[in-house]
């Protein structure tokens, strides 16, 4: 078995009197797959951005490593530049993009990697350039995201992500903006990385990916995790009735 | 009433002379109000406690007091307390110091008007405030700035038509010793409209150009 790295311990999130999640516990091991499906509302952006502290849990722990996210070493609250660092250990790629539309897919991926790790130009962009090369966009390179198609930019956004050299890599619904015949692009690059055995929790609603990429899939109901398992047993024999009735209506759309 | 060309003629080179002063005194306190407007903006996003309240309080006094009195206040009250200014620069101060806060509300508003996901996506790649500001905010905030800047400096310019009562020899001052004179208020202050409004076009239109140049996405 190997080594658990990300670890959510109990994470609690309430928006006002509507509790989001009540209490998310998830492990997920060193180079494995998490997919994480669930109907709309149900917590799965929220989720992931408690790991990430894009968002502040009301309660519970994410540990990655032997780090603790929001404490120091000592147990007390980081402050700002520690959370900053330790938001590095994660990297977020966001269902639409989000990417600085005033700099090119070089300086969109090299900004990071300069102002946050303090390379010098030329290390950051050639740093840059190997991680857009990982997504097949070495041609694209100078084109701002206003001239890039969507699936392009969400491979910058991967590489953007990438360039930080994170532990676990995040996906909220990475294809879901993106006209259908860009959604495969973007599907292979994540497989790519999978393959490659980085560790990645991705929300989704591609099945099918899900299916052919994840070590495990986990259903999100009513703010817990109602169902967690490999891919054939998740689909193949579904035990909770709410998974059933989702999947039942996925395929009927389908 | 028949309307004295010849006194126009007269005054016409006179006031240009107060022209100039206008246009020191604009410049002048124009690039004052700008870099300590920015900088009163930026403190204000900084996050930091006491200076986003010393900033509030002073954008509030300024919002909150006649200008008239505020150019008073330097010219009068900061040589009780040992500052001396001649009434030329104590008008560029003042009309910086005025325009200085509605400059940093703007930066303010352009700023935080940029998109959540910009600020997300940086901070998601470990970035804090400084860089987030520099690198990803501001360079999107410039050019939505423009027109806004714009209005403030065209008011700064008509502004300093109210320096006149501290004795600076700008364009209204210049005017009014026509008048005292000449006697021949209308034409005069038709001429002095005349003047302004030149000023102001000249300053939109430039701006408009400036916004052209500025790179949009
Ligand atoms: N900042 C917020 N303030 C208030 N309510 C919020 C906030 N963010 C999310 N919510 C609410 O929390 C619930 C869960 O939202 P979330 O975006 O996590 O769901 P999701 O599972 O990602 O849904 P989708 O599949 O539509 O993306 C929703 O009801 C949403 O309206
Ligand atoms: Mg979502």
């Amino acid at each position: 078995m190997r080594p658990v790295i990300l670890s959510a311990r109990g994470i609690t999130k309430s928006f006002g009197d509507r509790t989001v999640l009540a209490g998310i516990d998830l492990d997920v091991a060193e180079g494995e797959a998490v997919a994480i499906i669930g109907a709309s509302g149900s917590g799965k952006t929220t989720f992931l951005r408690c790991l990430n502290r894009l968002e502040m849990p009301d309660a519970g722990t994410v540990k990655v490593g032997d780090e603790t996210i929001g404490e120091t070493a000592f147990g007390r609250a980081a402050d700002a530049r520690s959370l900053a660092r330790q938001r590095r250990l994660f990297g977020f790629v966001f269902q639409r993009f989000n990417l600085f539309p005033h700099l090119t897919a070089r300086g969109n991926v090299a900004i990071g990697p300069r102002r946050v790790l303090g390379l010098d130009r030329d290390e950051a962009n050639w740093r840059a350039e190997n991680c857009l090369a990982k997504v097949q966009l070495e041609a694209h390179m100078d084109k701002r995201p206003s001239q890039l198609s969507g699936g392009q930019q969400q491979r910058v956004a991967i590489a953007r992500a990438l360039a930080m050299e994170p532990r676990v890599m995040l996906f909220d619904e990475p294809t879901s903006a993106l006209d259908p015949e860009l959604v495969q692009e973007v599907l292979d690059a994540m497989r790519r990385l999978a393959a490659e055995g980085m560790t990645m929790v991705v929300v989704t609603h591609e099945m099918r990916f899900a299916r052919a990429v994840a070590d495990r899939v986990v259903f999100m109901a009513d703010g817990a995790v109602a169902e967690v398992g490999p891919p054939s047993s998740f689909f193949g024999a579904p035990k909770d009735p709410r998974l059933q009735r989702f999947l039942r209506h996925l395929d009927h759309a389908a | 009433m028949i309307f004295d060309w010849g006194v126009v003629a007269y005054a016409a080179p006179l006031l240009a002379e107060g022209v100039v002063i206008t246009l020191q005194i604009s410049v002048l306190a124009g690039i004052l109000g700008l870099l300590l407007g920015f900088a009163l903006g930026l403190a204000s996003l900084s996050g930091i406690r006491p200076l986003v309240w010393i900033v509030r309080g002073y954008v509030d006094f300024i919002r909150g007091t006649p200008l008239l009195i505020q150019i008073f206040l330097v010219f009068f009250a900061l040589p009780v307390v040992g500052v001396r200014f001649s009434e030329f620069w104590a008008g560029v101060i003042a009309l910086a110091l005025n325009a200085a806060a509605y400059v940093s509300e703007v930066v303010r508003g352009a700023v935080g008007a940029i998109e959540k996901g910009q600020t997300e996506a940086a901070l998601s790649i470990g970035m804090t405030r400084a860089p987030l500001l520099i690198h990803v905010l501001l360079p999107q905030a410039w050019r939505p700035m423009v027109p806004a800047l714009t209005n403030d400096m065209v008011t700064l310019t008509k502004n300093s038509s109210l320096l006149s009562v501290i004795s600076v020899y700008e364009l209204t001052r210049a005017g009014q010793a026509v008048i005292s004179t000449h006697f021949a208020p209308f034409e005069i202050y038709l001429l002095l409209a005349l003047y302004y409004y030149v000023l102001i076009t000249a300053l939109a239109t430039a701006s408009r150009w400036l916004e052209r140049r500025l790179p949009a996405w």
